[in-house]
């Protein structure tokens, strides 16, 4: 038995309520003071951040941590359909195995949201109901990006309309790779204007995604991070899953790192979701404890965790009834999407 | 909360023998010394005992060895010699859990270290030094590079099976024998090795194993007939061991204490500093010869690093060994153990201030945990003296002539870290530094084709890389 | 050809910091020629003389290691260069003091002047030589490089007072490090001269200090002196060095062992004199984005 010396020790004793952005509120003033303070922050060893998730990676989880990790897992889902090809039918199908991850197993969570474009958003929220799963909705002319402001806020409150209580936006890289941090910064404040109501229900949360792989280097998702988390995002997001590599270990440590630092600075928690490229339970399992050994508990909750995935689940599952039933399942007893 | 269930490693892979003899001309024969027990320092489980060599078995043992040089190692074709060092390389890599359980259980060390650093890094040193043995003549070591005969090895508790590594690997590759004693507290690994040999079939004699304490060390050291003596441990034994043989013709090579300075600049990558922070004191409990045990950050961020250290520590692991996800083991032993208290209480009573994370620590075996002083000053012991355990010492600079003065504020010399973002500081800093390794925005990396040793009292010599292969070769330039 | 002219006679002194003092103890020592006929009293350096050497040496290192290879090279071929311009004044000594035909002595002679020129060209070489790009298995750049050990005692040899000198001298100083020279006892005067060009020269004041006097008297404090770096035992006495290197083991000094007899100094040093008081420093950092 190994002891943690101290369990509390990523837990700040910081209340969760969203703050002013004190002791960041001047540094947007100018394009000049922006690029100043993101390039301010504290750099990043690409080999120092690699050979840290290595470490975590050896990691052993095994029986009832693996059991707890494996429906933490599955409860922090965004089940993920984004096709040119989407219909209602396979929205609703999606839906369908959202609230129902494993029909032969009734105690198997149910998943976080369904993630699906924004004209099916309305099919999603109807097929979800009552079942407490949200409807996320990507949006902003994603995944590219490419498109003009009026286009991406109209994007945004069509989904909105539609139902979803969630958006998945994305950065604009071309103006964060020409060092127009600010106008990345008022899109991003722009867009969660967006997220609204007209009707004074509860705005949708809102996820920035990055896009890291566009990036490149783990400095840029640094900077990338903070001026998501500056700008109001309410998680900020590896990938769109479009562009490869998506959610690298790496990248997921440098945006934990952002947003325990953010938290400690100004007091407000932002969530994180890796999306693209996690694929089977030891990927999700890595980042579990990647979360657990970097911010901390606070953090292991669909509140404040995603996963963006569509395989995923299967394979969590295919675990799960390896635990429970003790001897290997095959992708014939888990359902298909 | 995310708790890890116990995930241990088997300890079924090893059979320890309730008794080890010595490992002499191929056989395991019985010393004529007193026996000692090893123990578990996780558990203070006795595992085995072992024979101890008197200064009689040592000289049959160095007999052998000569024996081997004459008549089969020496003549050997070196190609040859090269394909025996293959094997050993692969033997070990076959046999590396076996390895790593049983190195994990005799000195205390955390199994993901044992697996992951100490064995393969073994394993490597084999297969990087078996490629030496028939290209001397091209090492750029003058062009008739001969073997000095038979070495006499004494290596210490810490990486036991590395260590061995680092001084069989280039001394047989470079045609030599070796007489090797293993420490005390750590032999179990050194005899896993002989048999490892056995498996190999390397000739008799080529490589002899003699366990016991400082007195057999001595008579390795001291035996008339060893011509080369290479030393790992501590700068006191070192200078007894260089005192004895002075007036000889034995060459020497010694790698001794230290008391790394790592230096962490304003700009430097904070989240990697303070992982290399951890590495460099608490990798394998601090029981490095080059741990980073003097922080020395600048003024201006110290309050921020020290918040993320502690931080960081407060999710280190302590514990039980051999399970997978322990980050920090068990103390090598009683004796190292009342040494670390010590030079904390000292630390304390000198005024620096004591930072443990809330700890719960088993009861049996032994343990402490990880440390941190802040509040040091460089005329404080715990800034001095080597404390070879996870006991950090902080102090701060203000300018970066100030941290080369502070980091270099040492009779040791052995290694030390710079963490900055910026090329040219760095490249000026470890300039500056008088010490054999410079880390820069990295700590405690080691590689066989990697030079390493001391300035100053830390040492003399290098291990690894083409450095490693003249501290073997008469005729050698270098 | 005589002259009615009194000569000027030199009073022979101790050559430490770039300075020319007598001994701290006013002890001076009569050196004669082999056929015994008198040829100087010269200082005999006490051990507060050579502490204060060792102290010139420390606070000369600095400058002296870090100055480029290249400038290094320049100001040991300018020591060749003085030296060629007292030729006739080194062979004289060098025959008197060993008792060599004009002939053999200038052939010492020239040989030490050949071996500055030697040594002068290693300055650049010796990183190249020594040092490695180390092919490690991770994501680093990993290089290795000579550096000097620091202060450098040196006993140098009995016999051969300008050629023997010189070849345990110039390295010392090639490989960057500071040297305190005790200079053969009984035949001291080229020393004292060298000293002389080596003032004159681009020696900067500090690197080399010559202690004229006895290598069995002043060799235990600086084997024991803890702020000295290595030494160089050639011209131990044969009795003492074996205490000697006990002694330098306190503070693990590198030794340089003395031969059983005093080697041909005409042969090829290879770098078996510039590696024993070289460190070999390893640089990791990491290859990333």
């Amino acid at each position: 038995m190994t002891h943690v010396l101290d369990p509390g020790a990523l837990s700040g004793a910081i209340p969760t309520v969203r703050a002013p952005l004190a002791p960041y509120d001047d540094v947007t003033r100018t394009a000049a003071a922006f690029r100043a303070f993101l390039h301010g922050l504290p750099g990043v060893d690409q080999v120092g951040a690699e050979a840290r998730v290595a470490t975590l990676g050896t990691r052993s989880i095994k029986t009832t941590s693996k059991a707890w990790a494996i429906d933490t897992a599955i409860s922090m889902v965004d089940l993920t359909t984004l096709e040119g090809a989407d219909t209602p039918g396979r929205v609703r199908s999606l839906a369908a195995k959202a609230r129902q991850p494993d029909p032969s197993d009734p105690t198997t969570p149910q998943v976080a949201a369904v993630c699906v474009y924004g004209d099916l958003a309305g099919v999603a929220r109807e097929a979800l109901g009552d079942s407490g799963i949200h409807v996320a909705a990507v949006a902003t002319a994603f995944p590219s990006g490419r498109a003009s402001r009026a286009v991406k806020i109209a994007d945004v409150q069509d989904a909105v309309a539609n139902g979803a209580d969630e958006i998945d936006m994305v950065i604009d890289r071309g103006a964060f790779l020409g060092g127009r941090y600010l106008d990345v910064y008022e899109e991003v404040v722009a867009v969660k204007e967006a997220c609204s109501r007209p009707d004074g229900g509860a705005p949708a949360h809102l996820k920035v995604i990055l896009e890291t792989g566009e990036l490149v280097t783990l400095d840029n998702v640094r900077r990338a991070s903070w001026i998501a988390m500056l700008a109001g995002g309410d998680f900020i997001k590896t990938s769109t899953g479009k562009v490869n590599p998506a959610a690298t270990l790496p990248v997921s440590l440098v945006m934990l790192e952002a947003v325990r630092d953010f938290r400690a600075a100004t007091g407000r928690q932002v969530g994180f979701k890796p999306a693209g490229g996690i694929r089977t339970t030891k990927d999700a399992i890595k980042h579990l404890v990647l979360i657990n050994e970097t911010v901390g508990a606070d953090w292991l909750d669909p509140d404040w965790f995603r996963f963006g995935a569509s395989g995923l689940l299967g394979d969590l599952l295919l675990q799960r009834q390896k635990l429970r039933t003790g001897h290997y399942s095959g992708p014939d007893y888990v359902t298909v999407d | 909360m995310f708790e890890y269930a116990p995930a241990p490693e088997s300890r079924s892979i090893v059979d320890i023998a309730p008794s080890y003899g010595l490992f002499v001309d191929g056989e395991f024969v019985d010393g004529t010394g007193e026996s000692f027990k090893t123990v578990n320092p996780a558990t203070e489980e006795v595992l085995t005992e072992v024979s101890a060599a008197s200064a009689a078995d040592v000289d049959r043992a160095v007999r052998a060895a000569r024996r081997a040089f004459e008549k089969t190692w020496g003549p050997m074709r070196p190609a040859d010699r090269s394909k025996y060092l293959f094997r050993i390389a692969r033997l070990l890599q076959e046999r590396a859990r076996e390895f790593a359980v049983l190195e994990s259980l005799d000195n205390g060390k955390p199994i993901r270290e044992s697996r992951d650093i100490d064995v393969p890094l073994a394993a490597a040193h084999f297969f990087y030094h078996a490629g030496w043995a028939d290209k001397l003549e091209h090492a750029g070591l003058g062009s008739n590079p001969r073997p000095l005969g038979v070495a006499g090895q004494v290596i210490p508790w810490n990486f036991p099976l590395l260590m061995l590594a680092w001084k069989v690997a280039p001394a047989l590759a470079t045609g030599n024998t070796v007489v090797l004693k293993p420490a005390e507290t750590t032999p179990l690994t050194a005899l896993l090795f002989a048999e490892v040999c056995r498996q190999a079939d390397l000739p008799p004699g080529v490589v002899n194993i003699v366990t016991g304490a400082g007195e057999t060390g001595r008579a390795v050291v001291e035996h008339d007939d060893v011509d080369k003596v290479a030393f790992t441990g501590s700068t006191e034994v070192g200078r007894s061991i260089a005192r004895s043989v002075a007036g000889t013709v034995k060459l020497l090579t010694l790698e001794l204490g230290g008391k790394a300075a790592n230096i962490v600049f304003d700009d430097a990558p904070i989240d990697q500093a303070v992982e290399g922070i951890v590495q460099g004191i608490f990798f394998n409990q601090g029981h490095v010869c080059c741990a980073g045990s003097r922080l020395l950050v600048q003024e201006s961020i110290h309050d921020e690093v020290i918040a993320s250290l502690q931080r960081r520590i407060g999710t280190l692991r302590v514990g039980d060994p051999l399970d997978k996800n322990t980050d920090i083991g068990a103390i090598n032993s009683a004796e190292q153990l009342a040494r670390i208290r010590e030079l904390s209480d000292i630390g304390e009573a000198e005024g620096a201030q004591r930072w443990q994370p809330a700890c719960d620590l088993p009861e049996r075996g032994y343990w402490f945990p990880p440390t941190v002083f802040t509040g040091v000053s460089p005329a404080h012991r715990i800034a001095r003296d080597e404390v070879f355990g996870p006991v950090l010492s902080v102090l701060t600079f203000r300018t970066p002539d100030e941290a080369v003065a502070k980091a270099n504020n040492t009779t040791y010399g052995l290694s030390a870290g710079i963490w900055s973002e910026k090329g040219s500081r760095i490249l000026k800093i470890a300039d500056q530094l008088r010490a054999g390794v410079v880390w820069a925005n990295t700590f405690n990396k080691f590689d066989p084709t990697s030079p390493f040793g001391g300035y100053k009292q830390s040492g003399y010599g290098r291990e690894g890389g083409r450095h490693g292969l003249a501290a073997y070769l008469k005729g050698a330039d270098q | 050809m005589s002259s009615d002219r009194l000569a000027v006679r030199k009073t022979y002194k101790l050559y430490v910091n770039g300075a020319f003092p007598r001994s701290e103890s006013g002890r001076t020592y009569e050196v004669t020629d082999t056929k015994g006929h008198f040829q100087a009293n010269v200082a005999r350096a006490s051990r507060k003389d050579a502490r204060d050497a060792v102290v010139a040496a420390r606070a000369a290192f600095p400058k002296w290691s870090t100055s480029t290879a290249y400038n290094r090279g320049q100001v040991l071929y300018r020591v060749a260069e003085v030296m060629e311009g007292r030729h006739v004044q080194f062979c004289d000594e060098v025959a008197a003091g060993e008792g060599l035909s004009a002939s053999k002595a200038r052939a010492a002679v020239d040989a030490a002047i050949d071996r500055w020129v030697w040594y002068a060209g290693w300055t650049d070489k010796l990183a190249a030589v020594l040092g490695s790009a180390n092919p490690v298995a991770g994501p680093y750049f990993d290089f290795s490089l000579p550096e000097p050990s620091g202060v450098v005692a040196v006993l140098a040899p009995q016999q051969s007072s300008l050629l023997g000198l010189v070849s345990v001298l110039a390295p010392v100083l090639a490989t960057g490090s500071t040297a305190v020279v005790v200079t053969s006892r009984d035949r001291p005067i080229p020393a004292v001269t060298l000293a002389e060009v080596l003032a004159t020269s681009d020696v900067p004041g500090g690197v080399v200090n010559l202690l004229t006097g006895d290598a069995a008297e002043l060799g235990p404090w600086l084997a024991e002196h803890a702020d000295v770096d290595g030494i160089d035992l050639t011209g131990a006495p044969a009795t003492r060095a074996m205490e000697f290197e006990r002694e330098a083991a306190g503070t693990i000094k590198r030794v340089v062992r003395p031969p059983a007899t005093e080697p041909d100094w005409t042969a090829d040093p290879g770098l078996s004199r510039m590696t024993p008081f070289l460190e070999t420093k390893t640089v990791w950092h990491p290859i990333g984005l």
